[in-house]
Formats: structure tokens, sequence, C-alpha cells
């Protein structure tokens, strides 16, 4: 299996542990990700309040670089865009839709497009690596190469907002459970809890740091509730404000009590018997101790 | 004797054509349709922290109070998680009748002053101009240069660990711009602003 695949700026950065990860598993797994050469960032949240045009003309732009080097045309109807982030997993689905509802944006877009001799003609298929895993590849692959099983193991499965709201289609908006489903695949156990897709705060960590610590620390809190051992993220953001912000979270909330955050990929690369380098555990703030497959 | 201020508005102080001018940026054409249910504001987890909860948002926005609308840190707060978008018994995309608000905001300079989530959004969209990619350091530099220089030296022990963990570099992202060739990020700018004008 080969897929195009698109990092955006935070697995280069603050996410790397997350793109390690998911490289380290893919190998792993014989999914082959080829990154998008040129990708520019997608716009996140922050283009879309400047200007809605060129926002989506960012997301349009990798689109069509996608088209180009996935080769569609006869014989090749589509090409797969791997996005682990999920606001780039959004902003590029819901430019998606954009361009196909919205003649007048769609027209804009186009012509900008063409002037730099680029085309996007809707035949991306946009995947979140959940998807890619437990409908690409399929749960029983992944069971089979499993050598250190997650026996005991509590997970809170969290899959943050903007993956599975709204334009998402391999996940229910409401209760999601890809993610619940490769876990028990991986010989672990995740906890029932109602906070899965319950927003972390996003940027507002960042610029209005009480509302987004209060968020996480909710969030993190519940998860404590329900006995998980640690808690995993599907998005680069999700992980940053829920992990690197536990010390202030203590702060200002003296009850909280720190609970390792990992990217999902960390903790299937664990159960795949993978060295802890090579899944960027290392670089935690909030060690993940607990031995897997004994 | 304190100054007496009206606080009631009358007709002529709202902005007739608001609520169009809006519902066409979000494509949000069912913004009439709002029964004012408050689902989005129950939904939202933010509106604890808004000065109007996103109901009344909907409400202001649909009643031309313009002023009002642009000016309130409500639509700076939301975080784009969809809640509301997807609780809405009506179908009113509110996430992008917030980004259609928050654009607005910024073309008519009506957003709080130094607030930090609106001065995020223009330093980001600077440099994703500029450069093509967004790199996290520079952004937090700038963003606290421009609200709150003293908050800077707080962080710093956060940037620090980033670092020292491998998660946070000096170096700029980037891709070319400005080649000419083709796919290049700035004759598409080029062309987008042209048509701008």
């Amino acid at each position: 299996m080969n897929h195009l695949y698109y990092p955006g700026c935070s697995l280069k950065s603050t996410g790397r542990a997350y793109e390690e990860s998911l490289l380290a598993v893919c190998a792993t797994l014989g999914v082959g990700l080829t990154e998008l050469q040129d990708w520019n960032c997608c716009g996140a949240t922050s283009y879309m309040a400047i200007d809605e045009v060129k926002a989506f003309a960012l997301a349009a732009r990798n689109l069509a670089l996608a088209e180009e080097q996935g080769k569609v045309g006869p014989g090749t109807p589509t090409v797969d865009l791997v996005a682990p982030c999920a606001a780039c997993y959004l902003v590029l689905a819901k430019a998606q839709h954009c361009l196909e509802e919205n003649k007048e944006v769609g027209g804009k877009i186009t012509a900008a497009l063409a002037a730099a001799q680029l085309q996007y003609t809707g035949r991306v298929v946009m995947r979140h690596p959940l998807d890619l895993f437990t409908n690409a590849l399929g749960l029983d692959a992944i069971k089979a190469q499993v050598t250190k099983p997650l026996t005991g193991l509590k997970v809170a499965c969290y899959y943050g907002c903007q993956i599975v709201r709204p334009y998402a289609t391999f996940d229910d908006q409401y209760h999601p459970m890809t993610m619940d489903h490769l876990v028990t695949a991986l010989g672990g156990t995740p906890v029932d809890w109602p906070l899965k897709t319950r927003c972390c705060g996003g940027s507002l960590t960042g610029t209005v740091q009480e509302v987004g610590l209060r968020m996480s620390y909710h969030l993190l809190k519940e998860a404590r509730k329900r006995g998980a051992d640690v808690l995993l993220t599907a998005c680069p953001l999700c992980q940053f404000n829920l992990e690197c912000y536990q010390d202030p979270m203590k702060a200002l909330f003296p009850d909280h009590e720190p609970l390792p955050v990992l990217y999902f990929t960390q903790l299937m690369g664990l159960a795949l018997g993978l060295e802890r380098a090579r899944l960027g555990l290392q670089r935690l703030f909030v060690p993940f101790r607990q031995p897997v497959g004994v | 004797m304190d100054e007496i201020t009206r606080t009631v508005k009358y007709e002529a102080d709202t902005d007739p054509h608001f609520a169009e001018e809006i519902a066409g940026i979000a494509r949000g054409e069912t913004l009439r349709a709002c029964i004012q249910c408050g689902n989005c504001s129950g939904a939202c987890p933010v509106s604890p922290y808004m000065d109007y909860t996103p109901r009344r948002i909907i409400a202001m926005t649909r009643a031309g109070f313009k002023r009002e609308a642009l000016s309130s840190t409500t639509i700076w707060l939301c975080a784009s998680c969809y809640n509301c978008t997807v609780e809405c018994p009506k179908q009113i995309r509110i996430t992008d009748v917030m980004y259609a608000l928050k654009q607005k905001a910024i073309k008519e300079r009506l957003y709080p002053k130094r607030f930090p989530v609106a001065v995020l959004a223009r330093e980001f969209s600077a440099a994703v101009r500029q450069f093509g990619r967004n790199s996290e350091l520079w952004l937090i530099i700038y963003l606290y240069l421009k609200t709150n220089p003293f908050a800077m030296l707080k962080q710093s022990i956060l940037g620090l660990r980033l670092f020292l963990q491998g998660r946070m570099g000096l170096k700029r992202e980037r891709i070319p711009m400005g080649t000419g060739k083709k796919g290049d990020l700035q004759t598409i700018w080029n062309a987008l602003d042209r048509a701008d004008r």
C-alpha cells in the first residue's frame, strides 16, 4: 500500500514524536508513506480568521500537488493523502467540500492555481491514520503483528474535536470507536469515558491560558477517574496541550495528578515491539513507564 | 452627576445589511432560520468565558448589532471545535459564522486591542504568507512581543524544555517562494491579490 503523506507544520516541531512513531509503525506494517513534496501550511484555524479564499487556496494547493505527485489519471482515479494532524485533516477535507459546493470561491481558487500551472479536480481522498489503519489496512493485519500485547493497560482514547466533526466519514461524530477498536486489537483495554470528542482548548492554551488549561484539566481528570493509565491522542495540538502544560495545570488546579499522554501511534509501536527511541518516547514531559507485553 | 448614556439601541443604530453580509461570507444562508434554542451555547465548551454566548451572537448578527458582535471576545474565543455546528437543529454552520465575523472584525479593525487570539491569527497568516509554512517558535515569540512581552519570561521554561526534548528548533520552516516555477505559492498569492482588486 502506498500513500502520500502530508505532515503539516506541527509534526516537524512540537509533534515530532507523532511523525517518528507513525513512520516507524507504517514501515513495520508495510504501509508506504511518501511525503508530499513542497507542501505548504494548511492554514489551520488562524488563516480562516483572516481571509476565506486565501485560506482555502492554501489547502487547495496541497490537494493539487497531491493529484500531481500521486499521478492521478487513467488507471489511477484517486490518490490517498494521509494527514495525521487533526487540524490539517479537517482543513483539507473542508476545502474539498467548499470547492465542490461553492462555485464562486471554487472558481477564484481554480484560476489562482492555474496561474501557477496547477489544478485540482477533486480526486484526492483525505485519510487520517486512524482511518488508514482500521479501514484500509484492517485490524486483523495489525493484530497479527503484535508481539507485546498491551495486556492490562487501561487506555482513554481521546479523538479530539476536529477529526470527526463535521466532515469526516470514517467514524461517528458523537461516539467514535476506531481508536478504541485499535487499542483492543493491540491487547489493551479502552476505558469508557464521555469526553472523547470534547475540545482540549486548541490554540487557546497558548493565547488565553486559563481557558485552555481548564479544558485540558477536565479531560485528564475524567480520564483518571475512569481508571485510565494513559491517554491517547491523534492530534499534535491535543497532545501538546494535554501533556506539556501539566505543570501550570497543577499550579491552577492543585488536585491535578500527572497522566501520561501519548500519540496512539506510539502505543501501537510498543505493542508491535519497536524500540522506545524510534517512537519518540524520550521526548515526553510526563514519562510513560508502564511496561508493556509482560 | 454621572453621564447618562442610552443603553437600548434604536433601529437606526443597527446595520440592516450586516446579517446578509455575514451570511454571504459564511454560506450561512440559514442564519435566519435560527430558533434561538441555545443548543450552540450549551454545546460550546468555551461559552462560560464569552462576553456573549454563541446564541446571542447569532441573534445580534441577525439584528444588525454590527459593532457589538465584531468587537466581542466571543468570536475570538471560539476554538473551532465545531460542536455547535454538529448540534444545531437548523444546520446553521455556526463555526463558519464565527469565522466570517472574525474576518470582518479584522478588516474593519474592530477586534479587541492586543487580544492575543486576534494577534495570533494575524501573525500566523503573515508568516504563512511569507514563508509558506509556520514555525511554532517564531510564531510564539511574535505573539508575546505584540501582546505581553513580560509573559514571555514565564513561557521561556516551557520553550527551553521543548528545545531540550527536540520538540522545538530555531530553524525557520519555509518552502521556496517567488521562483515563478510551476506550483509557486507566491504566484498563487499574486493571482488572488489581483482578483481582490
